[in-house]
């Protein structure tokens, strides 16, 4: 049995837990921040520590080494200008057209912000990481972030210096995008599973979509969360679901979720 | 009680909840965040009292809740009932044996994820679940058993090295010393 000091600490314990658990949602939030808060000192440190190491690498590097990197950027940043002047050609020649067909323009401006990412969740049944950006930086919530290579989610909760990003996989996560196939079949990327971070689902695509391997997957812009065209991943196989109501893909997402280090947030 | 017990036990736990978060090498190839609050706990049933316990399961409980993306406050009673449950039979644990600090940290470690997964399911949450899970939670209680000898190791190391040893009395007295000799 247990003594009564036991069950005073049982009671107590419980009532302190059921006492936070049971808080509104702002006041939550608020608690979370400041407790969260609390480790800033510390990935402070490691923050400064990995710059003090990449600074030493940098001082390693021979600088015939430097020059060589210094030409190869330079002849790449020429192309990506010459690259970027086309485009811009291009939708000035896109929005003179949809002007003439009296198309209205629902394309928002966006910008792209570079963020570190200085924590991953500690659990294993979510899949979050938190930036060093927060809402001092003009972040707010349900913003998408991406890297170069694709898709990596969206912002889920913004705090002063930090905010928390929830990941492509994560249940909290649902993504409607398009395979580009012919028929541009358009489905939701949702939850993945625990164990491989690069494989998520696809799901309800239509019963009589033309889904192979190797197909491209994109954000498809509709419900005005994620802009239309971002890469998401490419199709692994494809299989008929809810006895063939509907078709479900798995897809391997283009960004490296684990490896992440940066990442870019689109503002609006 | 050692005065610097209960600080290095919390330390230990807002130490290990950072390097949870700031450092997922184990979930690159084991696919898996390692946890160390539930071998913290075991050690802190088993050496120190129950307020400890207690305050242990709510400082690392919000601690890692702050971090995660849980409801913050959710892991607190998983980690206070494992500790309360070696807590009540710590008398009948042979607590310096290498071999019970393995097996409690592996039931502790087992023990904690799935009472918070329990939780997190009835308050209508809708966690990352698979067979993939079973995997994680196998990793999880091997590293928690693993790490328990280890932290009983170091803790009782700074225990020694930094806190108050009590003087035991010798029984030699010189006035009852026996001199040989001639005189």
């Amino acid at each position: 049995m247990l003594k009564r000091s036991h069950y005073i600490a049982l009671g107590f314990v419980t009532v302190i837990a059921l006492v936070i658990l049971n808080l509104p949602a702002r006041t939550s939030a608020r608690l979370k921040l400041a407790l969260g808060s609390l480790f800033l000192p510390l990935f402070g440190l490691v923050g400064a520590s990995q710059q003090t190491a990449s600074k030493v690498a940098d001082s390693l590097t021979p600088r015939a080494e430097l020059e060589r990197q210094n030409e190869l950027l330079r002849r790449e940043n020429q192309q990506l200008r010459v690259q970027a002047l086309q485009f811009s050609e291009l939708t000035r020649e896109n929005d003179r057209l949809a002007k003439l067909v009296a198309w209205q323009q629902r394309r928002p401006e966006w910008k792209l912000k570079l963020a570190r990412v200085v924590m991953r969740d500690p659990a294993n049944w979510w899949r979050t990481l938190q930036i060093d950006l927060g809402s001092q930086h003009g972040l707010s919530n349900n913003l998408p972030v991406l890297t170069p290579d694709g898709l990596v989610g969206r912002i889920q909760s913004v705090s002063l210096t930090r905010s928390q990003v929830v990941l492509v996989g994560d249940p909290r996560c649902n993504v409607s995008a398009r395979v580009e196939n012919e028929v541009r079949d358009a489905g939701i990327v949702g939850a993945g599973g625990p164990f491989d971070t690069a494989l998520v689902e696809m799901k309800y695509l239509p019963r009589t979509a033309i889904v192979k391997a190797g197909q491209n997957v994109v954000t498809s812009g509709e419900g005005d969360l994620f802009p239309k065209g971002i890469p998401v991943g490419r199709i692994v196989d494809s299989r008929a679901a809810e006895f063939g109501l509907y078709t479900e893909a798995r897809v391997k997402l283009a960004a490296n979720l684990p490896g992440l280090e940066e990442v870019w947030v689109m503002l609006k | 009680m050692n005065r610097l017990q209960p600080f290095l036990i919390l330390l230990a736990a807002f130490l290990a909840v950072f390097w949870e978060a700031a450092f997922s090498g184990s979930s690159g190839w084991l696919k898996t965040q390692l946890d160390l609050l539930p071998a913290l706990m075991v050690y802190a049933s088993l050496r120190s009292n129950l307020a400890l316990v207690g305050t242990l399961a709510i400082c690392g409980g919000l601690f890692f809740d702050s971090l995660s993306a849980n409801p913050l406050g959710v892991t607190i009673l998983p980690l206070f009932v494992v500790g309360l449950a070696i807590y009540w039979r710590r008398d009948l644990i042979l607590r310096d044996q290498p071999y019970a600090q393995f097996v409690l940290g592996a039931a502790a470690s087992a023990a904690t994820p799935a009472l918070t997964v329990l939780l997190l399911l009835t308050a209508g949450e809708s966690p990352l679940l698979g067979w993939g899970s079973l995997w994680q939670w196998l990793v999880m209680t091997v590293a928690g058993a693993v790490a328990t000898p280890i932290l009983f190791f170091v803790f009782d190391w700074c225990e020694r090295a930094f806190g108050y040893q009590r003087v035991t009395e010798t029984s030699f007295r010189p006035d009852r010393e026996i001199r040989r000799g001639r005189n």
